[in-house]
């Protein structure tokens, strides 16, 4: 759990960050967007105590930041940054040992540890250990980027835009993996970005930022029907909004007895693809399957209403 | 094997033919002798001679690389920020000031002999490494650093781990600068009684021996060359290991 209370930094006369109070409970995502210079790195970066706070308090677990050593505190936190930051002078194995090895784990538990990490990751660890960096597709590199903010399993983990240096079809892919790895470890994460669809698809809630303050802090659906003020509105795009609210939720929940013609969708797919292959194909409704087995249908109809504003 | 590598071996081993069994080597230098005079420098070993000079370059640019790269260390941390417009200029003194003018200084001082040559390279050599030592230090990428902080790296292991081992091949870039001037520049201590190849270049110059001249010349010439070549294979080497792309002048 990290609870943020009234956070302020200030350079000069300028609040960079203007009192923020915010708690992410345990094992949640909040995804911090704003436009850049809104104050949301900074704001992360005083987490782990990067930057220190002109004012307010960040406790973790209930622990207050401020009764630790900075360096010492940093070793509890994982944190992936853009870009990833990898040491391009230590091999693969040895990136992802850096903290455990600065927490003086014994040498079998951290190869224990690296090997466990790269399986998670799905690089084979006889082949991809003792790699260099560079010699890594940029997809790998940031994978190996999270792998080593987790290696001494932390509770929380702080991404600054982590999946910014990557095309959209492996950013999709990291995305998927990271929440496949947060429910796994039931890791608190704090993810800053400026990409409103990166927040929808992340985050159990989105906090907005603009010019240091915090503007709105709730779960996206919420969000999308309830923009706290015209810049979250405009964050969001009015014209994305009925979309944006499909994305959130799963065919599965909405399924249907009944046939449907056609191409079957999978239950797990998010009710904006199954709206999108309605349209494509011209069809009333579309089949779904659990596992390849027929469980039901969705319809047109039925998505319809639910991209419609709630009331 | 390249042809640079065969010829740096064939270098290696006629340079250390001639420091051991120069007589041999007479013929060669016979005709740049008039009157009869000696073709070959006997009035000390060679292999002595350039042993002392090896010594002394190597003392002095040592000296050197301890004090730039320490000062670079501490001008590059938040607290010696300050610092850094002063040490430039210190080490920009020392560049400009002429070694033999140092020496003049230093003599008495210190007396003749090794040190006031010790002196004079040290001096001279300080502001390649410094500069150089600078230059890696803060070409350390940004996300490199932020990672070596978020990671909970104390200022020490930041440096100690990432910053120095990153910036060593250009530190070393310094260093060879420095140790191939100081190498040249070591023969002028034997105008003050420092034990270098100098003392052959000398006699040849008092004796009107152009032979003289020319075996201390192309000693040190040989020893320039090879050492160069060392450092630049070794800053290869380091480059690689850092997972860099191989810069250095071939």
């Amino acid at each position: 759990m990290i609870e943020i209370d009234a956070l302020t930094r200030v350079y000069g006369t300028t609040a960079v960050v203007d009192n923020v109070s915010l708690t992410v409970p345990r094992g949640e995502i909040c995804v911090v967007v704003g436009t850049s210079g809104s104050g949301k790195t900074t704001l992360l970066r005083m987490i782990n105590r990067l930057v220190e706070p002109s004012s307010g308090s960040v406790r973790i677990g209930g622990e207050d930041t401020r009764g630790f050593v900075a360096y010492q505190l940093r070793r509890r936190i994982g944190y992936v940054i853009q870009g990833n930051g990898l040491f391009p002078h230590h091999t693969v194995g040895q990136n992802i040992a850096t903290v455990p090895s600065l927490l003086n784990w014994d040498k079998a538990r951290i190869r224990a540890r690296v090997d466990e990490l790269l399986t998670l990751f799905q690089l084979d660890p006889e082949d991809y250990r003792d790699r260099m960096p560079r010699q890594l597709s940029g997809g790998q590199q940031q994978r190996i980027g999270v792998a080593r903010a987790l290696a001494a399993e932390p509770e929380i983990l702080l991404m600054d835009e982590p999946f910014g240096a990557l095309d959209p079809v492996i950013r999709s892919k990291a995305q998927a993996d990271l929440l496949a790895i947060q429910r796994r470890f039931g890791t608190t994460i704090m993810l800053v970005t400026h990409d409103m669809t990166e927040a929808m698809a992340l985050g159990t809630r989105i906090a907005v930022m603009d010019a240091g303050k915090l503007l709105q802090y709730a779960p996206p659906a919420e969000i999308i029907s309830r923009p706290a003020t015209v810049f979250v509105d405009a964050l969001i795009g009015s014209g994305d909004r009925p979309f944006r609210m499909l994305a959130l939720q799963k065919v599965r929940d909405h399924v249907e007895p009944g046939a449907a013609a056609g191409l079957p969708i999978d239950e797990e797919a998010s009710l904006r693809e199954a709206y999108a292959e309605c349209l494509w194909s011209g069809r009333d409704a579309v089949p779904v399957v659990r596992d390849g087995a027929l469980v039901g249908r969705i319809t047109l109809a039925r998505l319809t209403a639910l991209a419609a504003r709630p009331q | 094997m390249t042809a640079g590598a065969v010829m740096r071996t064939v270098l290696l081993l006629v340079l250390v033919a001639f420091l051991v069994t120069p007589q041999s080597f007479a013929p060669v230098f016979e005709p740049l002798t008039r009157y009869g005079a000696p073709a070959i420098y006997a009035q000390g070993s060679l292999v002595d001679i350039t042993l002392s000079h090896l010594g002394i370059t190597l003392v002095a640019t040592l000296a050197a690389t301890l004090v730039a790269v320490g000062l670079a260390i501490v001008v590059t941390r938040p607290f010696g920020a300050e610092f850094l417009p002063l040490s430039r200029s210190i080490s920009h003194i020392g560049q400009t000031f002429p070694p033999v003018a140092v020496l003049a200084m230093a003599v008495p001082v210190l007396g003749f002999g090794t040190e006031p040559t010790l002196v004079a390279l040290f001096l001279y050599g300080l502001l390649p490494i410094f500069e150089n030592a600078i230059a890696g230090l803060s070409g350390v990428s940004r996300e490199v650093r932020e990672a070596a902080r978020g990671m909970g790296m104390t200022g020490w292991q930041r440096l100690a781990r990432v910053e120095l081992p990153l910036a060593l091949p250009v530190m070393l870039t310094g260093i060879r600068v420095s140790a191939v001037i100081a190498l040249s520049t070591a023969t002028i201590g034997s105008t003050v009684a420092a034990k270098t190849l100098g003392e052959v270049i000398i006699a040849g110059l008092t004796t009107n021996n152009t032979a003289f001249v020319l075996q201390g010349g192309l000693i040190v010439g040989a020893l320039a060359i090879l050492i160069n070549d060392g450092l630049m294979a070794l800053e290869r080497l380091l480059r690689r290991r850092n997972g860099l792309a191989d810069t250095t002048a071939r």
